[in-house]
């Protein structure tokens, strides 16, 4: 048994668990933090991104001991204050999902994405880096828009603020 | 409309607990003292169970029990059905063989369920599944057609000799044969259409809970269909009666088809459950869902196509041959049969059509509807062998159709179809413009130019959605009707529940359904809620699936809404003492025509609660519910239009441009259709050119039990795609809805195909016309 501490969603938490444990079994069993989904065993359908200090992580890929001490953000957290996350908005401002069973993987990986790249981000680097995250539903088509729509808003308000 | 009405291109309801991780799926429900369970599953293809020892596993720490099929057949419990009937031509009936839920002396494909290990942690009923000792005699497998029906194939199930399931066929063979005798042109083609796993991204999952003090079953489950689940589970498997089995289909990601169907798990982890004496939870890991999961289509055909010196066509004759796999899944007798042959007349007026169909049992998983279900096989041979047509005969493939096409209606093809509604012509025409179809000649020398081949195909579909009139049905040999149920309480606050039959598992009902309350009564769609997926809550239902939840499912409330209104407006003319016949509703009020009285919407509901001051004789309350059949299926059809650019050095194809367009009938919210429409294309398009499931001929392992094998379009292998809709309204039901869940995915492959097949001028090909075989018959 390993224990395990760590910050999520900006709250400290701690838990035993066995030393298999994976970051994502943690995160749903533990923590019954349920957003987080499994949808491979193979670490390719992206179902499962978190961000661990600020990078997305496929938290089924990870041991939950691997992330001790870190500072991990789940779907669940994102949001702050009541106010979706602009990439949760674009989400649902542009039918990006259906039945939302990727959606959590998506937005944890088109955040960070949009991080990265800011308002510059287009089309092709979108569908380039969401090779890791798989949806059956929407062809892609409503995800991708979703990502450029979020970056644009997101992008904007930093060169505002700047 | 209003702004929330018909029409309305509003973002969902429903997506908000998606987005921030609150989405309830099957998994995710915890309920106190919850177990967990694994399963053993047949390394072979096919073998007799001579033992099993259950020792080691029960010495693995946190294992409370190993479960097999001799138990289960101790407990009653009865075998998974097929629940529509085909009979072959000779009259007789289809071979179905038993399908045990756990195998007790046989096992048929790699994955098949052979026992169940429940113990503390998931964890511990892997390593307690893994100490199982399974003995097994191995038998010779056969995993495809030709080897089932190989003189001397191995004998899968004792009830079906050859492994025939059954041999049917529609249509009128001596006057297909004529007409195609003398014809002036006759194109004949072999066709496969390569097999394919659903893949939904939620793998099933089941928690089946025992209550012994109630005697009474709960069972979340992963369902499109609750109430199928619980009927059959319930009539045919002896698991309870209804009234002591709830089935709770929670939110659910994604079927396509493959969760309409009760499968082993579900049923056995409910008897474990009372067995056991604790809930018990089994989550498919994503190599279970590639091996157990209901695949779809995996059919191999011969196509005759009759033409006279004008070009029109005179006959089409079928031979199709289809993979069941090992057991007959629940509607899966149907699918080669009468989702498929009954569209070969496609959008054209033919006036002999003749189709034989085998199925055959392989030792592989079970083949049963997958999106379209039966609809994409019979698209994909007739738009294959219409754009071969034209080339042989040197005409365009667009003009060729279109001289061909129904324009009158009703139309009664001769496969049982009688189309109501279409324009054919004006989708052609949308898809064409759009497409600039008229430029392509100099796009292809452009990319020629560049050393690319360009090429462009089209697919002009038409499928039988709103599944469907339950008379017919039956006499077709379907076990059950197919109409859709409603009930809307209007609740003393003037609020609305809408309970529904229909299931939602992305498809947006929460939003569609409340906007045509919204667009009837003109209340806010935020003062509607759609319950749907327990058993408890909603009475009966038939599910989603074949596209039917708009046409039949919201038909539903729409007639249900009807008597609503009716008694509102006697409510509100006896209060406003006016006559019933004067009262309108419209935004959120009763009003009296021609004057300026009116009734708040929630101030008639409160009257109809209180009761104080009704009509005479009329019950208190406000609540109606309706079953609605509807008169004839749909036909929701359209044109599709894809440009692909091949770089010959290596055969790899990138589709540049993807259009449609579709004739859905009436569209609730535009947004939501789209997406319908973008998700099926990239479905069709995964099929032409990245999916098919392959098992080893020798050994009967499925090659593509993983996403490293079986290749899912990702984002970077799809282009944005151009979705765009004209308009017939469908006759059959009040809304005048045809359906869009399916068309994305029946119309897309031919279309893929004739492209690349245009842009390489051979057209030998298969699909999934990988890189690989793109290449390889460049080269040949
Ligand atoms: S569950 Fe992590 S990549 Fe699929
Ligand atoms: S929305 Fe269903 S898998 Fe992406």
């Amino acid at each position: 048994m390993a224990s395990i501490s760590m910050t999520v969603n900006g709250r400290a938490v701690s838990g035993e668990a066995e030393d298999r444990t994976l970051l994502v079994e943690f995160l749903r069993n533990n923590l019954g933090l349920t957003g987080t989904h499994v949808g491979c065993d193979t670490s390719q359908c992206g179902a499962c991104v978190v961000h661990v200090d600020g990078d997305a992580v496929k938290s089924c890929t990870m041991l939950a001991a691997q992330a001790n001490g870190s500072d991990v953000k789940t779907i669940e957290g994102l949001a702050s204050g009541g106010e979706l996350h602009p990439v949760q908005k674009a989400f649902h401002e542009n039918h990006g999902l259906q039945c939302g069973f990727c959606t959590p993987g998506m937005i944890m990986a088109a955040t960070e994405m949009i991080n990265r790249h800011g308002a510059s981000l287009d089309e092709k680097t979108v569908r380039e880096e969401l090779e890791g995250n798989i949806c059956r539903c929407t062809g892609y088509h409503n995800i991708v828009k979703a990502i450029l729509a979020a970056a644009q808003e997101m992008g904007g308000a930093q060169q505002a603020a700047e | 409309m209003g702004a929330e009405g018909i029409g309305a291109r509003i973002a969902r309801k429903e997506d908000k607990r998606f987005i921030t991780g609150k989405g309830r799926y099957t998994d995710d429900m915890v309920v106190p003292g919850m177990k967990h369970a694994m399963f053993v599953r047949s390394p072979h293809a096919h073998a007799k169970i001579t033992g099993i020892n259950k020792d080691a596993a029960l010495a693995v720490p946190g294992v409370i029990d190993v479960l097999d099929g001799k138990q289960l057949t101790e407990d009653g419990i009865g075998n998974l059905i097929c629940g529509w009937m085909i009979h072959s031509k000779d009259g007789s009936p289809m071979n179905m063989g038993a399908w045990r839920p756990l195998a007790d002396d046989k096992v048929r494909y790699v994955g098949d369920a052979v026992a169940i290990v429940v113990a503390d942690t998931k964890a511990q009923a892997r390593e307690g599944a893994e100490a199982v000792q399974v003995d097994y005699e191995e038998l010779p497998s056969a995993t495809d057609i030709e080897a089932a029906m190989a003189d001397g194939a191995p004998q899968i199930h004792d009830e079906a000799a050859n492994n025939l399931i059954y041999d049917w066929e529609i249509g009128e063979s001596t006057a297909t044969d004529a007409a195609l005798a003398s014809a002036a042109h006759v194109t004949e083609m072999d066709i496969v259409n390569n097999r394919l796993i659903p893949n939904a991204m939620e793998p099933r999952a089941a928690l089946g809970l025992y209550d012994e003090a109630e005697d009474h079953y709960t069972c979340w489950t992963t369902s499109q269909n609750p109430h199928v689940a619980r009927l059959v589970m319930s009539a045919f498997y002896n698991v309870a009666p209804e009234n002591k089995l709830r089935v709770i289909a929670p939110d659910v990601g994604g079927g396509f088809g493959s969760k309409i169907f009760i499968y082993p798990e579900e049923v056995v982890c409910l008897w474990a459950s009372r067995r056991t004496g604790v809930p018990v939870k089994w989550v498919a890991d994503r190599t279970e869902s590639f091996l157990c999961d209901a695949h779809g289509r995996d059919h191999i055909s011969n196509v005759k196509i009759g033409f006279d010196s004008e070009n029109r066509i005179t006959a089409l004759k079928v031979d199709t041959i289809a993979n069941l796999g090992a057991y007959m899944s629940l509607f899966s007798s149907s699918v080669p049969t009468y989702l498929y042959a009954t569209l070969l007349s496609g959008q054209y007026n033919i006036a002999n059509i003749h189709a034989n169909v085998r199925t055959v049992y392989t030792n592989t998983a079970p083949v049963d509807a997958y999106r379209g279900a039966g609809r994409p096989e019979a698209c994909y041979l007739i738009e294959r062998v219409m754009e071969t047509a034209a080339r042989e005969l040197g005409v365009s493939p667009a003009e060729l159709r279109r001289k061909n096409f129904v324009t009158e209606f009703p139309h009664q093809t001769p496969v049982i179809m009688a189309y109501d509604a279409g324009d054919f012509g004006a989708s052609l025409d949308a898809a064409m413009q759009a497409a600039d179809y008229s430029g392509f000649a100099a796009r292809k020398a452009e990319a020629a130019g560049r050393g690319k081949l360009r090429g462009i195909g089209m697919s002009c579909y038409i499928e039988a959605c709103g599944i469907a009139p339950s008379q017919a049905v039956g006499a077709l040999g379907a076990g059950v009707g197919l109409w859709e149920s409603a009930e809307v309480r209007v609740n003393a606050v003037g609020t609305i529940e809408v309970l529904t039959g229909s299931h939602s598992h992305g498809q947006g009902h929460e939003t569609t359904f409340a906007q045509l309350v919204a667009d009837r009564l003109g209340v806010g769609i935020d003062t509607v809620s759609i319950v749907h997926g327990d058993t408890d809550k909603v009475q009966m239902g038939m599910g989603t699936y074949g596209s039917r939840s708009g046409a039949v499912g919201m038909s539903a409330i729409s007639v249900a809404l009807d008597k609503v209104e009716a008694k509102a407006k006697k409510i509100a003319a006896h209060l406003m003492e006016a006559d019933e016949a004067d009262i309108e509703i419209d935004s959120g009020e009763l009003k009296v025509a021609g004057t300026d009285k009116t009734l708040p919407w929630f101030q008639m509901a409160l009257a109809a609660y209180t009761a104080h001051n009704l009509p005479e004789g009329m019950e208190p309350g406000l609540k109606e519910t309706a079953f609605f059949d509807p008169a004839n299926f749909t036909f929701p059809a359209g044109c599709y239009i894809c440009e692909v650019e091949i770089d010959p050095d290596t055969g790899v194809t990138e589709v540049v441009q993807f259009v449609a367009s579709d004739d859905f009938g009436t569209i609730i919210n535009p947004m939501i259709v789209e997406g319908q429409v973008h998700g099926g294309v990239v479905q069709g398009i995964g099929q032409a050119m990245l999916e098919g499931c392959a098992y080893d001929a020798e050994s009967g392992q499925l090659l593509t039990a993983s996403y490293m094998d079986y290749t899912m379009p990702r984002a970077d292998d799809i282009p944005s795609i151009d979705v765009s809709t004209t308009k017939t309204e469908c006759p059959s039901n009040p809304l005048g809805m045809k359906g869009c869940g399916e068309a994305g995915a029946i119309g897309s492959p031919p279309a893929v195909i004739n492209a690349i097949t245009d842009a390489i001028g051979n057209n030998d090909l298969t699909m999934p016309a990988t890189p690989q075989t793109v290449w390889a018959a460049i080269n040949r």
